[in-house]
């Protein structure tokens, strides 16, 4: 280590792999994990979110667990809370829909509309 | 891929409850549920709720699991991370609701706390010098040699900074003085030797962000012109020490230590230095002789150690809590520091709560804090709804805060005008079932016992004061012996070579001040108001109110109470060893225990 | 470089004092006040423990120590306040309250500095309970001394002076708090360990603690047993010393009286052991001219003090092939008595008893070296002696201060004695055997006798003046008739060390090393009187050249008696005879 530039570098590359632990106040993606969420494929969407998140760079958003919300036939269901605006629940999100509500939704600001359960909370 | 974190409190307490085997658990429950690289487990340093522990921490909701043990740590996993579900029995129940919390956030220990010092503890990896740089670890360092000794020292001295090791002098001036004195090789010592009682800031530091000391040290060493660092800690922090080594390794790599410091042409290393575990050896001048190899001895000042300290040479040191204050400051400037605490006394301080209170552990807020808040309002208390009476801080070197000043704010100067000192922030809380004179007398002992006997009055006083109250507590006192007391309590604090026996009365002289009808008791009354004093305790039965029902004399360990089933017993006062198991056992309030 | 003075008040009257000076210098010198002290010992024990020398000084909470607390500029001094009074008061009965009070048979019992100073505060009571629980086991394991923890009160002059004078560090403080000790390794015991003998820290004791291990009783009773036939011998710095003990004015010459004194006692004869420094001198002088001549190891170390003897052999074995394999005055003496004497006088050796009055403590050790049983030796085959029945040259060795003990038990009225003169043959000496006593001394008395005997002419003047005085290292190169030699002298064992660490390095620019264990030679040795005079040793030098100025033989050589025992007894010095008789052995210590 010869300069702050490069202290700087390391700074930024750990902060990554502390994301977890850091405030995110932009908004927030639940994932029900019931059993029927988890038979349904939740895990896999799980890791889709996380992934397409890490993907695109987008450092503000937690992404959580929840039990299930209730709504077992449309499994796997994620909830999305972007700040100051009403959350969104979505249903059968597999992979590739996981990616989708990611970048749609979370990135571009457009609500996915035929992916949508319910807006507004539960 | 990892979605989830889990932080696991591997400071000193979790430790001593069970921290690893509870990881253990929570390492098998991953894998057997298949989520073992989703869920990285990361051991931190101390959270701070000592009681609470061991503590898992889910991020990234933050979710705050206590008192988990190994039986009750595999819901974690199966029902948090697999399910999603909240393991609820786990969270802490909020002492005044029926409500439980679901974070740190939520939890008024934690909520009133400013976190400097403890910035990192608890939230990082303590070995992983990246997390420490991630936040902002070194950066301080990197504004030192920007701007040169001179502005470090300025910016410290602006800062108001004092030693947070007990007396309070300002940092700055020992900076400035150790690099205006002449002489060479300069050392900059980090004191590490914490020895009060109940005191275990330091340790938590050293064990759960080691890097923020290696980092003051080596702004220090470049300030005073010094090359040569040590850190004394005591040999019974093990695992300070072994963290501390790892993060000194860890340092090097990086280039914080060694030669050509970030491209400075500052060189600078540390070493350790293991303590044998006297606490004279916290004293300053004590422990530079014990570094040097020497029987750790206290000599007078001056000279003071930045004029000739380790083998003679301008030395500078500092604890550990006040070297933790540095990069932050360096970073953020005096003015931040500043924005806390009183004029006098700026910037937070880290107190270890103890004693009669709900929540205890380690908590730091900014200086100014009352003890009212302290007390109630972040420690949650006193249990069982019994009376607060007083604060013990400064350990065997202070005095009490009396419930009359709950409301003062505590900082340096505040807490001197009552006669006990800040210290190195220990507090013990204590309540109407404590009695004062038990209290200073078991301090005395303390440091009885850890005097290194060099000078008269420490060695010889602090022992004859100590046999007074020994005489006192069991009853045998005589009516001057609190002016025998007060007597050699002055002429001790008055000709005692170092700070160890110049305050090792305070303790005595305070209690007398503030609860002198306590001692009267004791001598006039042959009574310990509080119960506390078994010499001085007599159980007896009422007879009233004894059904005869045979549970105490059953109970009694030593055949001293007699009776006749249904009848009234009687408890004989020369067999009677006061263990209270009578009163204890007794279900009709028939036990009178004065 | 001038020296700044500072203003200072000490009791509210103006002084202007040197800076650096401390409050106790100051109030001493400029205000004629004496502030008392207990542990402090200037340059030796400067550590303020006791907390006797507490001063007032406006402006600070606590009372600083006088000893140790520099004066600075406008300060202002109270010797004499309550809170003074009162602290000085209550850390001296601290003190006694765990002090024996067996006051009446301490050895210290009129020259205690702990019970003079309890008088002088006006103690008359002390308010506090003994609080050590046990009793501690008294060091009986020296040959020299004898050490009491009971009495100790931890004022570490003992360990300072044993560290920082002799650089021996043969004891330290051991334990904690109310339980701390001043010990030896593992508690062994002064006899068991690096302890050289010295008795330096005895001199600084403030109380009985420290006193060396009598051989009163072992005296008297050979004095009372009509078959033996005790002789006296006294080493050169007793006689200048000895008088102290008996209200004489310090540096008094007190030989006549002290011989006439001993003779009192029931001492057959009363010798001089100046007769065998003059026979040393024969010896170590004919060494260093042989290994100068013959290229022998160099430098020549002299041999006479046992206290650098077993410093030798405990931390620098490798330097024994150069100390002079002379045994020392004490030793020859008794060995001389028991051979020549014995055979002239038809005396049976085994009747003879050989006591010496040494100013040493170390010289009790001495004694007992299983190598010195040279007369023993001798005679065995003679007289068909058994190993049992084996017997040391020296019986017993009296302390200057025991001898003053003995001859006021006896009643004798010591200043006032008319003098009297040593017995003859073995009492007769030279003004070179006087000076054995004074730190470069021995090294002078060998200039005189080498100068003459390599240059065979006769010295212009006596008087090597570059060696003499109480430096603690001195040197010095003596023109030996056109060849330059060049000599080192070293008194106290730290001084010494720095010496022989060049000698061991092979780094010694010198021919001749005169080492003596304690400051000034033999006259400030552990078994002299105990004197608060500053000026002590200077006096005691003053008197042994006096003594040495006034003897009509002032070269060993030329002692007639010196020179009688070579014409009958030893053929010629460093004769195979004489280094039988007169030379020893040295071994490693450093494992033990």
């Amino acid at each position: 280590m010869k300069s702050l530039e490069e202290l700087k570098r390391i700074k930024e590359e750990t902060l990554k792999a502390m994301d977890l632990r850091q405030a995110k106040d932009r908004g927030k993606i639940v994932v029900a994990m019931g059993t029927c969420g988890i038979a349904a494929g939740a895990k896999d969407t799980l890791m889709a979110v996380i992934d397409e998140l890490d993907k695109a760079g987008v450092h503000d958003v937690q992404v959580v667990q929840s039990g299930c919300m209730g709504l077992c036939d449309r499994e796997p269901t994620i909830e999305v809370s972007m700040k100051d605006q009403p959350s969104v629940i979505y249903g059968d999100v597999d992979d590739a829909n996981a990616r989708r509500i990611v970048r749609e939704h979370v990135q571009g600001g457009q609500v996915v509309a035929e992916l949508v359960i319910k807006r507004g909370n539960l | 891929m990892i979605r989830n974190q889990l932080l696991i409190c591997a400071g000193g307490a979790c430790i001593t409850s069970g921290e690893k085997s509870v990881k253990d658990v929570l390492v098998e429950e991953l894998a057997k549920n298949g989520i073992q690289d989703e869920v990285q487990i990361i051991e931190t340093g101390c959270m701070g709720a000592c009681d609470l522990g061991p503590i898992v921490v889910v991020y990234p909701e933050g979710t705050f699991y206590q008192k988990v043990t190994p039986q009750n740590a595999g819901p974690i996993v199966s029902e948090h991370l697999v399910k999603g579900r909240v393991v609820s029995g786990l969270l802490y129940r909020q002492p005044t609701s029926e409500t439980r919390a679901q974070t740190r956030e939520e939890i008024s220990f934690y909520t009133l706390q400013v976190k400097r010092v403890l910035r990192n503890c608890g939230v990082i990896d303590p070995l992983s010098i990246e997390e420490y740089i991630a936040r902002d670890g070194y950066f301080g360092l990197g504004k030192a040699l920007e701007i040169g000794p001179d502005a470090i020292i300025q910016t410290i001295q602006e800062s108001g900074l004092r030693g947070r090791g007990g007396a309070g002098f300002p940092t700055g001036i020992k900076w400035k003085a150790a690099r205006d004195a002449s002489g060479s090789p300069k050392y900059v010592v980090c004191n590490g030797d914490e020895g009060d009682p109940g005191a275990f800031m330091d340790r938590s530091v050293l064990e759960g962000d080691p890097h923020s000391v290696i980092e003051a040290m080596v702004i220090a060493g470049f300030a005073i012109g010094a090359a040569t660092g040590y850190v004394y800690v005591r040999a019974e922090y093990p695992l300070a020490i072994e963290r501390l080594e790892v993060a000194l390794t860890r340092a090097r790599e990086y280039g914080f230590l060694g030669r050509n410091i970030l491209g400075s042409g500052f060189d600078f290393d540390i070493e350790i230095r293991i303590g044998a575990g006297a606490f004279v050896c916290g004293e300053e001048t004590a422990l530079l002789r014990s570094i040097e190899g020497k029987r750790g001895m206290p000599s007078a000042k001056p000279p003071f150690p930045a004029q000739a300290g380790l083998w003679g040479k301008p030395t500078l040191i500092n604890n550990v809590e006040t070297y933790a204050n540095v990069p932050p400051i360096l970073i953020n400037g005096a003015e931040w520091f500043r924005s806390v605490g009183t004029a006098k006394s700026p910037g937070t301080k880290v107190f270890a709560l103890a004693g009669k209170v709900q929540n205890t552990g380690l908590v730091e807020v900014p200086m100014g804090t009352t003890l009212r808040e302290l007390v109630f309002d972040i420690g949650g208390g006193i249990p069982g709804g019994k009376a607060f009476k007083g604060a013990q801080t400064g350990g065997p070197s202070g005095g009490i805060i009396t419930a009359d000043y709950l409301d003062m704010p505590i900082d340096f100067d505040s807490v001197k005008e009552l006669g006990t000192i800040m210290g190195s922030g220990g507090l013990i809380i204590l309540d109407e079932d404590n009695c004062m004179v038990d209290v200073a007398k078991f301090y005395l002992a303390f440091t009885v016992d850890e005097s290194c006997g060099k000078c008269t009055p420490c060695r010889e006083g602090t022992k004859q004061m100590y046999q007074i109250m020994e005489r006192i507590t069991d009853g045998k006192g005589t009516p001057n012996d609190i002016g025998k007391l007060k007597t050699l309590g002055r002429v001790i604090q008055q000709t005692s070579l170092c700070g160890l026996g110049q305050s090792a009365p305070n303790p005595v002289l305070s209690t007398i001040r503030f609860f002198p009808d306590e001692y009267r008791a004791h001598i006039e009354d042959r009574k310990c108001p509080a119960h506390a004093c078994l010499h001085l305790l007599t159980y007896s039965v009422v007879s009233e109110k004894c059904v005869g029902c045979t549970a105490c004399a059953r109970q009694c360990p030593v055949q001293a109470i007699t009776g006749q089933v249904k009848k009234a017993h009687v408890i004989d006062q020369a067999t009677c060893i006061k263990c209270g198991s009578c009163y204890e056992v007794c279900r009709f309030d028939a036990i009178l225990k004065e | 470089m001038e020296m700044r003075t500072l203003h200072v008040k000490i009791n509210g009257r103006d002084y202007q004092v040197p800076d650096g000076s401390t409050i106790l210098e100051a109030a001493s010198a400029y205000a004629n006040i004496e502030i008392p002290t207990l542990c402090y010992l200037e340059g030796i024990s400067e550590e303020g423990a006791c907390g006797v020398c507490v001063v007032d000084v406006k402006g600070t909470r606590n009372l600083p120590r006088a000893c140790l607390t520099k004066v600075s500029e406008g300060m202002e001094i109270w010797t004499n306040t309550a809170r003074v009074r009162e602290a000085r008061k209550i850390n001296v009965e601290l003190l006694l309250a765990n002090h024996p009070t067996d006051c009446f048979t301490c050895e210290r019992t009129e020259n205690c500095d702990l019970r003079d100073l309890a008088s002088e505060l006006g103690v008359r009571e002390v308010e506090f309970p003994r609080t050590r629980t046990e009793w501690l086991p008294i060091d009986n394991t020296s040959l020299s001394l004898v050490r009491d923890p009971n009495k100790c009160i931890l004022c570490r002059r003992c360990v300072n002076v044993c560290a920082k004078v002799q650089s021996v560090y043969a004891i330290d403080i051991a334990g904690r708090g109310s339980n701390s000790t001043v010990s030896t390794f593992l508690n062994e015991g002064l006899g068991n360990v690096e302890c050289v003998n010295c008795g330096q820290c005895l001199l600084v004791c403030p109380t009985g603690a420290l006193t060396e291990r009598s051989e009163i009783p072992d005296v008297w009773k050979v004095l009372g047993d009509p078959d033996k036939i005790v002789v006296v011998e006294t080493a050169p710095a007793v006689r200048v010393a000895i008088g102290e003990e008996f209200g004489m004015p310090d540096g008094t010459q007190a030989t006549g009286k002290m011989a006439a004194a001993l003779r009192s006692l029931g001492f057959n004869k009363v010798f001089d052991t100046d007769f065998s420094a003059d026979l040393t001198i024969m010896e170590e002088g004919f060494e260093l001219i042989g290994r100068i001549k013959n290229g022998g190891t160099l430098p020549l170390i002299t041999s006479c003090s046992p206290g650098w003897i077993k410093f030798a052999e405990t931390f620098f074995p490798g330097v024994l092939d150069y100390v002079s394999s002379c045994k020392s005055p004490q030793q020859m003496f008794g060995t001389v008595t028991k051979t020549y004497w014995a055979e002239k006088m038809g005396f049976d050796p085994r009747k003879i008893v050989v006591v010496s009055v040494m100013p040493c403590t170390a010289k009790k050790f001495e004694k007992e070296r299983p190598e010195m049983k040279t007369a023993f030796h001798y005679w065995q085959e003679k007289m068909s002696l058994k190993d049992e029945e084996a017997f040391n040259d020296v019986d017993f060795v009296l302390t200057t201060r025991e001898a003053a003990r003995m001859i006021r038990e006896a009643g004798i009225d010591f200043a006032n004695l008319p003098d009297e003169d040593f017995d003859k043959p073995l009492g007769e000496s030279s003004g070179a055997g006087v000076i054995f006593g004074a730190t470069g001394g021995v090294m002078e008395a060998a200039l005189r006798t080498a100068y003459e005997v390599l240059t065979r002419k006769s010295l212009p003047r006596l008087d090597f003046e570059d060696v003499r005085g109480l430096e603690g290292m001195k040197s010095a190169t003596i023109d030996i008739d056109g060849t330059p030699l060049r000599v080192a002298i070293a008194n106290g064992l730290g001084n010494a060390r720095i010496l022989i660490e060049e000698v061991q390095k092979g780094e010694s620019p010198y021919q001749f090393i005169e080492i003596m264990t304690c400051p000034g030679g033999c006259l400030g040795g552990g078994g002299q009187p105990l004197s608060n005079n500053p000026d002590i040793k200077k006096r005691r030098a003053e008197a042994i050249y006096r003594e040495d100025a006034g003897k009509p033989i002032r070269k060993s050589h030329e002692n007639p008696e010196i020179q009688e025992i070579y014409k009958d007894f030893l053929g010629e010095p460093n004769s195979e005879k004489a280094h039988h008789l007169l030379h020893t052995t040295y071994h490693d210590r450093s494992g033990e």
